[in-house]
């Protein structure tokens, strides 16, 4: 077989294998059972019919959206000599590094537990489980006394461990060499230049409607948000999950957008028994392309003794300061608490965990701050050189804004118009774009300011910027 | 699929750099590497041998996409047969010649080198990368005698690094899901060699009392 053939029939039995375990698979059998009572299913050519009545009931679609949806999240199969750690993280150092943040944060969180005297488990006593369930339905306005945690960490704390990563096979030095680059992040990783980026985002141009833009109240409708909320109606019919990633990369409306994430995340619609985040032992699914690895602990004590071994929390995940701004802006789209909780799931396990984990991947959160100092650093060079002179490196600044997705700086519409575009390019590399995109409007006062605390006060508030036309003067109308 | 490792001697490398390696400032851009089989009989005069040349069978394979940064620094990677320039047949010894021109890495060098076998007419190498990948290599074969029976090399699939050209249609189902046996053989491979962090457990007989995090 030529290799190109043997690649695409490794990655097909690599898909038919995960789609085996899932309900669509049951389904799919059910249906085929039962389709053999129908008078067009002929013995003859039953397979045939089979796929023929697949196709017309719409099955077929959900199998195509489902093998689209395994294309986007897993990675292409690996090398069979490379380990899964290699799947996870190629890098070795960056593994490295990832596995000393991750033994800080336990150790955080053990010292923390023993200062307190708190279990980090334990079976509720009866007491306490009776009140529980007394008051099960106002659980949202009860809170248990907090003030003596302290969160495990900070943004800051992960930015310090970025700025500090080193290839150990890199050229390191002092000297001031071609490639010395004037920013907080010291690794070489590829990242795109505006060209490149330009041509992955070629929906976000001049010359294409953008939901954002052409949706103001100047322009008149007919003029494009007629047009694209029927194109988006007739997605949303034929359930395509394909083309609702596509179309949605230039906004979605939001009458339809609740609809075109769940199609787009490929959310089932069966009602799912709605599992607290971090008790959902299937997040644990998605450590094996994320760098970072579950913690583990031991029942009643038994280190060591691998049958007492579990993962703690039961999702693997160890969230930080500012984690729930991750799920506040799908509040405003879903108020049933099961798809909700589907959706930042999703969300969650494809996107954000990306973006605190050390990792090599152009998505991760080490490339989207060297994709944003470098995208300042080329195209507003007299502005970071400023910056940087008056110790307000912009990283610094910026930071925060990409580690929570612009969560909690932008307006609400405004973030889920950016969202949108997450979704629709598969990528995260839109929030670098817009970070450099704001430093880029404010450029004339930034350039004016003399201190670090003065440049973070020009950079305080976001809530009034419109990200769509920043984004569009940024990468297609400034002239480079 | 059957696959027999062919046992080699990897050789150390060998910089080739002009002048003093001691006291030049530079660092070495290309490394050598010689690759020898032990279980070659002794190349035997006879009235009609022809002497062993080298052949180049590899020419200019690119690695890593950008010298200067970490995209493909540390892939695995495959070589097959039908990427060779020359007849495969009788191979005496194995010479990788890597480029690295950018100057920005301390060293480079490839690691894990592998060399399979499957029956006549394919041929397989596969090594990893590391630590960083030379930007170009360079690949010779020496050739030798037609009296010595050699081993044959393996092709095994994988992706690869260089840009693939566009596939013009779907291949034939039918064939597709035939091969798919061997590929299933392979995925089983891949997994069976994956400590399993599936467990998905928090609790042990209903029991999650926790004090504390291991680390190790």
């Amino acid at each position: 077989m030529l290799q190109e053939e043997s690649d695409l029939a490794l990655i097909i039995a690599q898909i038919v294998q995960k789609l085996k375990g899932s309900n669509l698979y049951a389904q799919l059998e059910r249906q085929a059972w039962a389709s053999l009572q129908r008078p067009e299913i002929k013995l003859e050519s039953l397979k045939e019919d089979i796929k023929e009545f697949f196709k017309i009931s719409g099955w077929e679609k959900k199998l195509q959206n489902a093998v689209y949806s395994e294309l986007n999240v897993f990675p292409l199969p690996s090398h069979p000599a490379a380990p899964p750690e290699h799947l996870k993280e190629p890098l070795v150092y960056m593994r490295k590094a990832q596995g000393s943040w991750e033994k800080r944060i336990l150790k955080s969180l053990n010292s923390m537990c023993t200062e307190l005297s708190i279990p980090l488990a334990r079976k509720r006593p009866v007491g306490e489980q009776k009140e529980l369930l007394n008051k099960w339905n106002e659980m949202g306005t009860d809170e248990p006394d907090l003030s003596l945690f302290r969160p495990v960490y900070a943004p800051k704390d992960f930015l310090e461990v970025l700025i500090n990563l080193r290839n150990p096979n890199y050229e390191n030095g002092d000297s001031h060499s071609f490639r010395t680059h004037l920013g907080l992040i010291q690794v070489p990783l590829k990242v795109k230049d505006i060209p490149e980026l330009k041509e992955f985002f070629v929906e976000l141009g001049l010359t294409a409607g953008q939901l954002g833009i052409d949706d103001s109240t100047q322009v008149p409708p007919e003029l494009f948000e007629n047009e694209h909320v029927r194109i988006g109606q007739k997605v949303l019919s034929e359930q395509d999950s394909a083309a609702a990633q596509q179309y949605i990369r230039q906004g979605s409306p939001t009458a339809l957008r609740a609809e075109l994430w769940a199609l787009i995340l490929n959310i089932s619609s069966q009602p799912e028994v709605l599992l607290c985040f971090s008790r959902d032992t299937s997040v644990l699914g998605h450590f094996a392309y994320n760098s970072a690895s579950p913690p583990k602990s031991y029942i009643r004590g038994k280190l060591g003794l691998e049958e007492y071994a579990v993962f703690y929390p039961p999702n693997g995940v160890i969230p930080f300061h500012g984690f729930s701004m991750y799920v506040a802006p799908l509040c405003f789209l879903y108020h049933e608490p099961s798809k909700l909780y589907q959706i930042f799931r999703e969300m969650y396990v494809r996107f954000f965990f990306r973006l605190h984990s050390i990792s090599s991947h152009p998505s991760g959160i080490v490339s989207l701050c060297l994709l944003f100092e470098t995208l300042l650093q080329t195209y507003l060079p007299q502005l970071f050189y400023h910056l940087r002179e008056i110790g307000a490196q912009p990283l610094r600044i910026s930071f925060k804004w990409m580690v929570r997705a612009f969560s909690g700086y932008l307006a609400t519409d405004q973030l889920l118009l950016l969202w949108d575009r997450i979704l629709g390019y598969n990528s995260l590399e839109i929030l670098a774009v817009l970070a450099a995109a704001v430093f880029a409007f404010r450029a004339v006062n930034l350039m004016e300011v003399t201190s670090l605390a003065a440049a973070e006060a020009v950079l305080a508030d976001l809530s009034t910027l419109k990200v769509m036309p920043l984004l569009q003067i940024f990468l297609f109308a400034t002239v480079t | 699929m059957s696959r027999v490792s062919v046992p080699c001697h990897v050789k150390g490398t060998v910089a080739l750099q002009v002048g003093d390696v001691r006291t030049s400032q530079g660092r070495p851009g290309v490394l050598v590497i010689d690759v020898t089989f032990p279980s070659v009989a002794p190349f035997e005069h006879t009235s009609t041998h022809t002497p062993a040349k080298w052949v180049t069978c590899l020419r200019d394979y690119c690695l890593m996409p950008d010298p200067h940064s970490e995209e493909g620094a540390q892939e695995y990677v495959s070589l097959f047969k039908h990427q060779m320039l020359c007849d495969m047949g009788k191979v005496l010894e194995l010479r990788l010649i890597l480029r690295q021109p950018s100057p920005l890495w301390l060293s480079f060098t490839v690691e894990e080198l592998q060399i399979y076998q499957q029956g006549p007419k394919d041929l397989g190498i596969w090594f990893q990368v590391s630590p960083t990948l030379p930007a170009s290599g360079q690949y010779a074969f020496a050739l030798q005698s037609p009296s010595m029976t050699f081993p044959k090399w393996l092709s095994h699939p994988v992706p690869c690094e260089q840009p693939a050209p566009l596939l013009e249609g779907l291949p034939d189902p039918s064939r597709v899901s035939s091969e798919v046996q061997q590929m299933w053989a392979l995925t089983e491979m891949i997994r069976a060699s994956h400590t399993s962090t599936r467990i998905g457990r928090f609790d042990v007989d209903g029991c999650y009392d926790l004090n504390l995090l291991s680390y190790t």
